[in-house]
């Protein structure tokens, strides 16, 4: 399996990753789990905005828009790979 | 004093009385609230519509009377981060001096269900009953998914119903469900959910659940990828936008003129009916030009006020706003806000005031204060009558490419003119004195979903009623308070002049002249006559009075067979002279999309940064902004010949 580590923010393709972790233990990296971004759930990048950022990731079934700056504290992996 | 009789049972009420919907943001409480209940409150197609508490009684028909609802702000969690969501975990907790509910309602998007249990886990680790209402059954099913609410109930040992909420599907059964008794109690599943400690246990639990039922996940949803990749492509997307927003505009000239035409007739004949069915005395020329011309020049724009909300409702219920939100989020960056202040400036266009109300789903306090500092500048619909007569009376209607025309466009200009001004004071404020990080921000964008005309008839109605009431009420009451000062102090008939000399005189003569004459140097820049600045004062109150002080100015000098905008640009037959140049009108529009000209507005303010500081400073920035930008574009216009 590939281990390599990236953040989900450098994703740009429509492959299916895996959270690997949240980064940070303050309030906002609590809140990034308790929507569901959570070590093991799977993610898909789907889109950017217009302007480039945010962007829109598909998880567990719902459509997120995240901004970089969180995105940069959700690594993953590749799901399967 | 040791025995004391016990008037209370021992035993608890079978049936507890106050039960709490709670969900996540977008999931369709509200929705089902206004089913339950019977109520009309907003609901819409993208996340925190709701932001306070709400209660209302179960409908009898479902079989209890004594059961109340608790409709509240949609939480990702149980641990709050902003306002809104304090104020749901309060209600839970039993707050506001009021007891802790008796149950709870866990309402779960059945498409996202795998992001709903958790907070079903932590419902239930507060002890009290808990049901569960499967919502958006019809859409799962659209989609190919399935699931088995009593197969769901079976795991999980407390009740699960699927409903749809706007259908009304389901919810003769949930109502039902909860006319009974509510002796829920959880599986050992559930206990071990509630005991889950991190978002991650509550996940795995919430997965592991699904497991054991058999499930099939929906599929994506196709036609939102679809319009997605068409709606937020960069050049397609800007460009459908511009283009429905600028016809938007021209229809609002175009569409709505002849519904308000007739509305503008039915006014003035009343008015004249009035004048001639009774004496001439001061409580008929008071009906007559004060209460039908003044309040009937305000409510001859309805149709602009139901055009208005028809697409803005439209546009909420049908999800697109949450994706207005995601395209201008960088936008949002570069000021320094988050997306959620962006949905809260959207609603300010309709009004500042639930607009202002919103901002309690934005977490970080500096970024709160700041949305609710600029709101404001959005372009509410109490700007629209202003902008309306104006526009129509000093900007031709020439076309400019196809179907729009100047006046479209200027109407167009001074929404974004509004926009530019809260962004760019929102950028002043986050550098200056409200510096702060801005905090995560994430924003859940929901599919596409085709609004009921129903529902969307009936928010507009609500809006026209909501128009109608502040006619009926606040402009009513400064327009009758406007017309004893118009007509103060009574002097002598002069026989020698016709009577409407005779009313010119106590006219230049009242009170309100005075005013507006003492405030001349104010607004002696902008060449603003003194009848303007009498309506500049009285729109204090309500924008809207503008028009209403005009009508009611225009009907006392006998002026009243031609159109407001006809007099006011002086190209009528009657050759009276303009009100005002085309310079002054434009330099009268800024001052519009600019001041701070609404008690109510001023009111939340107060109510939502507690004290009179905050308000007073809006009070002040806005309108030295309004004279200074007026002042600019009136000395701009008149260099330019207008």
């Amino acid at each position: 399996m590939d281990r390599t580590l990236a953040d989900v923010a450098d994703a740009s393709d429509g492959r299916l990753l895996e959270i690997a972790e949240v980064t940070g233990t303050d309030g906002d990296s609590r809140r990034l789990r308790e929507i569901g971004f959570c070590a093991g759930a799977p993610v898909r990048f789907i889109r950017r905005a217009p302007l480039g950022d945010p962007a829109m990731y598909e998880l567990r079934g719902a459509l997120l828009s995240l901004r970089r700056s969180e995105a940069r504290r959700i690594r993953v992996h590749r799901a399967g790979a | 004093m040791t025995t004391l009789v016990r008037l209370r049972p021992t035993t608890p009420p079978k049936r507890p009385g106050r039960l709490a919907i709670l969900g996540a943001p977008n999931s369709g409480k509200t929705t089902l609230f206004n089913a339950l209940t019977g109520h009309r409150a907003k609901a819409g197609n993208y996340p925190g519509v709701t932001v306070d508490r709400r209660e209302g009684d179960l409908q009898r028909r479902f079989g209890a009377d004594d059961v109340r609802l608790i409709d509240l702000p949609g939480v990702y969690s149980l641990e709050p981060q902003s306002e809104d969501e304090t104020v749901a975990v309060r209600v839970l907790e039993g707050g506001f001096g009021e007891p802790a509910p008796d149950g709870v309602v866990v309402v779960v998007d059945a498409t996202t269900i795998e992001r709903g249990l958790p907070l079903l886990a932590e419902a239930a680790a507060l002890g009290l009953p808990v049901c569960v209402a499967l919502t958006m059954i019809d859409e799962l099913k659209a989609r190919h998914g399935e699931i088995d609410p009593a197969e769901l109930e079976q795991e999980l040992g407390v009740p699960v119903l699927g409903v749809v909420g706007n259908r009304g599907l389901g919810i003769d059964d949930l109502g039902a469900l909860v006319s009974a008794a509510w002796d829920w109690t959880g599986s050992p599943s559930l206990s071990r959910g509630a005991e889950a400690k991190t978002p991650e246990d509550r996940f795995a639990w919430a997965r592991a659940v699904l497991g054991a039922c058999r499930r099939q996940a929906p599929e994506p949803n196709r036609w939102t990828r679809r319009l997605d990749r068409f709606l937020l492509h960069p050049v397609i997307g800007s460009a459908v936008f511009l283009t429905f927003v600028a016809f938007f505009f021209q229809a609002i000239f175009t569409w709505a003129t002849p519904a308000m035409d007739f509305l503008s007739g039915l006014m003035d004949g009343l008015a004249d009916q009035v004048l001639v069915a009774l004496p001439d005395t001061a409580v008929t020329r008071l009906v007559a030009d004060g209460v039908i011309r003044g309040v009937g020049a305000v409510i001859v724009f309805l149709p602009q006020i139901v055009l208005l909300f028809t697409v803005i409702l439209f546009l909420e219920a049908c999800g697109y706003m949450a994706r207005a939100a995601f395209v201008v989020d960088r936008v949002m960056g570069w000021v320094g806000l988050e997306g959620r202040c962006f949905i809260a400036l959207l609603s300010s266009y309709a009004c500042a005031v639930p607009g202002i109300m919103a901002t309690r789903t934005i977490p970080s306090p500096r970024d709160r204060l700041t949305t609710i500092l600029v709101a404001p500048f959005a372009t509410c619909s109490a700007r629209l009558p202003v902008y309306l007569l104006l526009i129509a009376a000093f900007i031709p209607a020439d076309p400019v490419l196809g179907p729009f025309t100047w006046q479209g466009l200027t109407l167009m200009g001074l929404y974004f003119l509004g926009t530019g001004a809260a962004l760019l004071s929102a950028a002043v404020f986050k550098r200056g004195l409200l510096r702060g990080a801005s905090l995560p921000f994430y924003l859940e964008l929901p599919p596409y979903r085709l609004p009921r005309p129903s529902d969307i008839a009936l928010g507009v109605w609500d809006r026209a009623k909501l128009f109608l009431r502040r006619a009926g009420t606040i402009i009513l009451a400064v327009s009758v308070v406007l017309w004893f000062l118009l007509n103060l102090p009574r002097r002598p008939v002069d026989p020698e002049l016709s009577v409407v000399e005779n009313q010119r005189l106590v006219l230049e003569g009242s009170y309100a002249a005075s005013a507006g004459r003492l405030l001349e140097p104010v607004f002696a820049p902008m060449d603003f006559d003194w009848r303007i600045n009498v309506g500049l004062v009285a729109s204090q109150a309500a924008r809207e009075v503008m028009v209403a002080t005009l009508a009611q100015i225009y009907a006392q000098e006998g002026q009243d067979e031609e159109g407001l905008g006809v007099l006011l640009s002086g190209s009528g037959e009657s050759g009276s002279a303009p009100l005002l140049s085309r310079a002054s009108a434009l330099a009268l529009l800024v001052y519009f999309a600019f001041a701070m000209q609404c008690m109510s507005t001023l009111a939340v303010i107060r109510r939502e940064t507690g004290g009179w500081r905050w308000p007073a400073f809006t009070f002040a920035y806005m309108n030295g902004l309004a004279w200074l930008s007026a002042w600019l574009t009136f000395v701009l216009a008149s260099a330019a010949g207008a």
